[in-house]
């Protein structure tokens, strides 16, 4: 059995593992969920800079938690670091879809061999709508995928093939579940790195999307 | 020593004469473009059945809450509205914020947006058919409105390509590369808000209360700005104004409501 974890100790487990992966002086984009925790687990000396699509260039923590004036997307309030400036959502989604930032880090419904995200609507039954994710996959020099490895019921979340509406395709960089990272290389998802006591044939078993086994294959750190 | 005097004394008349020609010439310039300030139930008051109103904001940021406060009081139905997002109004937020009071009392009968996420009044009624949404990708969203506002025929996008997004839609190949033809959008009137307006219209902003603001403003045919405070000609800076005063029909200052207290 693949060991159970807690909600929030498997999405702190993510973001923890994505935070190592990232380089330093990145400019990030960061979505809604898992990817905002990331900023809390970031290594010593390991500086990222964070844009907001709503339209901050350097975001940092909030100074007034009553303040809405400087918010991030998904309306919490936080500030604008010193070098940072606003922009208008044109000029941020010029940066976004054209190639001016270095990784986003977004959830994701489903995500598949190659590459595909799914994030945006289950049809009649929930639809938030794609907001800025499309734009974001369509320009992001590199994507990362934080998720959960298996939906509540149990079914796998990484597919051979997305069911869902689309957000992009090809577009997925890095996945990173509770028990494994996995890397797009070349067209060809790699699993590159299992956590510890976790059973790879049972992990393979259990998700529907094939991958291909790195050759140094590694022990996740978290 | 007089002749010395006498010269300085006509230049200073001539200097005096001068400035007299300045002012006169600047007040018949400024007179046309000093902007009216009218309450929020005027600027309501511009939308009938079936206007199509576009309305500024991002989430909490930006939003010109007293006017639409009163169009909600107004109760005008069968409006179009084009914005960002469908606001709140959701378990964690159950009293309706900004466009959310307008879809909940159920004024709007069509949307174009980005995301209704925090909306579950919104989703439920897309989901039973009892609201018309379009949903737009947001850089593909902010891109129509500021075509629209800057007289162009449309653009190419790559945002949404080999998605369910692209059916229904025109795509072009340009050098081996598939593009969406997206199309650009306009409003009847745009509501917008901004920090401070000169008496001119025009307009700086905060934080990132600026968002789609500056450009609804150059894609309606009626353009009213909700501000926090207007102030004399010559104190903003023309070097900081984000949106001149040429696209501003009207100016509103902001009233009590608690979140735009809060942006």
């Amino acid at each position: 059995m693949l060991p159970e974890l807690k909600e929030k100790e498997a999405r702190e487990r993510i973001a923890k593992k994505i935070a190592a992966d990232l380089e330093d002086g990145a400019l990030v984009n960061l979505g809604i969920g898992i990817p905002q925790l990331i900023p809390n687990f970031m290594p010593e000396g390991v500086n990222i800079y964070l844009q907001t699509e709503n339209g901050t260039i350097f975001a940092g923590p909030a100074v007034d938690p009553n303040d809405l004036r400087v918010i991030d997307a998904g309306g919490a309030p936080i500030s604008v670091l010193p070098g940072g400036a606003f922009v208008s959502s044109d000029v941020s989604f010029g940066i976004l879809r054209g190639g001016h930032i270095d990784v986003t880090v977004l959830g994701a419904l489903q995500v598949d061999a190659e590459g595909c995200l799914a994030n945006w609507t289950i049809p009649n039954v929930r639809t938030p709508g794609m907001g800025g994710a499309m734009d974001i996959v369509a320009g992001a020099k590199k994507v990362y995928i934080a998720t959960r490895h298996f939906e509540k019921n149990g079914g796998s979340k990484l597919l051979e093939k997305c069911t869902l509406p689309l957000t992009g395709c090809g577009v997925v960089d890095v996945i990173v579940t509770e028990y494994c990272l996995i890397r797009n290389i070349n067209g060809k998802m790699v699993l590159e790195e299992i956590v510890d006591g976790v059973d790879l044939l049972e992990l393979q078993s259990k998700t529907e999307m094939q991958m291909e086994i790195s050759p140094n294959l590694k022990i996740m750190k978290c | 020593m007089t002749d010395t005097l006498d010269i300085i004394q006509g230049c200073l008349e001539t200097l005096s004469i001068f400035k007299q020609i300045i002012r006169s010439v600047a007040d018949k310039m400024t007179k046309p473009f000093i902007k009216p300030i009218i309450t929020p139930e005027e600027a309501a008051g511009k939308v009938k059945e079936g206007t199509t109103v576009m309305l500024g904001g991002f989430n909490y940021g930006g939003v010109p809450y007293t006017i639409i406060d009163a169009l909600h009081d107004q109760g005008t139905k069968n409006i179009r509205v084009i914005s960002v997002d469908a606001s709140h109004c959701n378990p964690k937020v159950p009293e309706p914020v900004g466009v959310a009071r307008l879809i909940v009392n159920k004024q709007v009968s069509s949307m174009v947006i980005s995301h209704m996420g925090l909306n579950a009044v919104a989703q439920e009624m897309f989901s039973k058919g009892e609201i018309d949404i379009e949903l737009n990708p947001m850089g593909t969203l902010v891109e129509r409105i500021r075509t629209g506002g800057a007289g162009l025929g449309g653009f190419l996008t790559p945002t949404g390509v080999n998605t369910a997004y692209e059916k229904n839609r025109q795509t072009i190949e340009i050098d081996g590369k598939k593009f969406i033809l997206e199309r650009p959008l306009r409003a009847d009137i745009a509501f917008i808000r901004a920090y401070k307006a000169d008496e001119a219209g025009n307009l700086i902003y905060y934080g990132t209360g600026r968002n789609f603001n500056p450009i609804m403003a150059t894609a309606a045919d009626i353009v009213i700005a909700e501000v926090d405070e207007i102030v004399p000609i010559g104190e903003i800076d023309p070097n900081n104004v984000v949106t001149p005063g040429i696209f501003i029909d009207a100016l509103v200052i902001k009233g009590g409501n608690a979140y735009a207290a809060r942006t």
